[in-house]
């Protein structure tokens, strides 16, 4: 019976290290800083929580049990936070997004796009939406 | 014997995950791309942690990881408000 629970422990922390595997391949192919947070937030919480389960199972005992739970809940609670606190900071240091992310379908509706006098108090110029300064080149992987 | 195989190759996974992203905080381009793969290698650091305890037989490496989960959300804290020079 603990030999099965090894076995599966083991089988976790492999699983949780090809889940964080992911996350890094995202890191390194995915095109712009927000797609690559979404990547790295997701795989690495998850990641890090399967591998915490799977040292549980092979040292299981109650108060192994108490820390493993206090580690998951303080983990997932605190990755998504830390995902969104850097893309917060991408957004309001300007970071350029990818151009396939800034797809609008209603642009051939030239009546119900918003002009300049329709945002009271923004300065729009025409084609830019948003804090975009460079929509970033295919060349950068 | 198959502890100490698959141990090893999530080892080499984990370590291969790291070196990709060294690479990604070497090229950038922005500042938000090398913070989040230094969160990325901070968690690397943690799952090498987590898979040495398991080859030593040890459970304490429960305790350390418990510490560094909490240390891990308060660096990237400051390193999101590092980036963008201290405006919330």
């Amino acid at each position: 019976m603990s030999d099965v629970l090894t076995h599966v422990g083991t089988g976790l922390v492999l699983a949780g290290a090809l889940v964080f595997a992911v996350g890094a391949l995202g890191l390194v192919r995915l095109p712009d800083v927000y797609s690559r947070l979404s990547a790295v937030t997701m795989a690495g919480g998850l990641g890090i929580a399967l591998m915490l389960i799977g040292v549980l199972l092979h040292f299981p005992s109650p108060l192994n049990t108490v820390k493993v739970a206090l580690a998951l809940l303080i983990q997932l609670a605190t990755a998504a936070v830390g995902g969104n606190a850097m893309a917060r900071a991408a957004y309001l240091t300007r970071a350029p997004r990818a151009a396939a992310t800034r797809f609008d379908q209603l642009a051939t509706a030239e009546s119900l796009t918003p002009t300049a006098e329709d945002v009271v108090g923004v300065e729009v110029e025409p084609g830019d939406v948003g804090p975009v300064t460079e929509p970033q080149g295919p060349g950068d992987r | 014997m198959t502890l100490d195989l698959l141990t090893t190759l999530a080892f080499v996974v984990i370590v291969v995950s790291m070196i990709a992203a060294a690479r990604r905080i070497l090229r950038g381009p922005s500042d938000a791309d090398r913070g989040a793969a230094a969160d990325v290698i901070f968690f690397g650091f943690v799952a090498l942690v987590v898979i040495l305890g398991l080859r030593l037989g040890n459970d304490l490496v429960i305790d350390i990881v418990l510490v560094a989960t909490l240390v891990g959300f308060i660096a990237a804290l400051s390193l999101a408000r590092l980036i963008t020079g201290g405006k919330r």
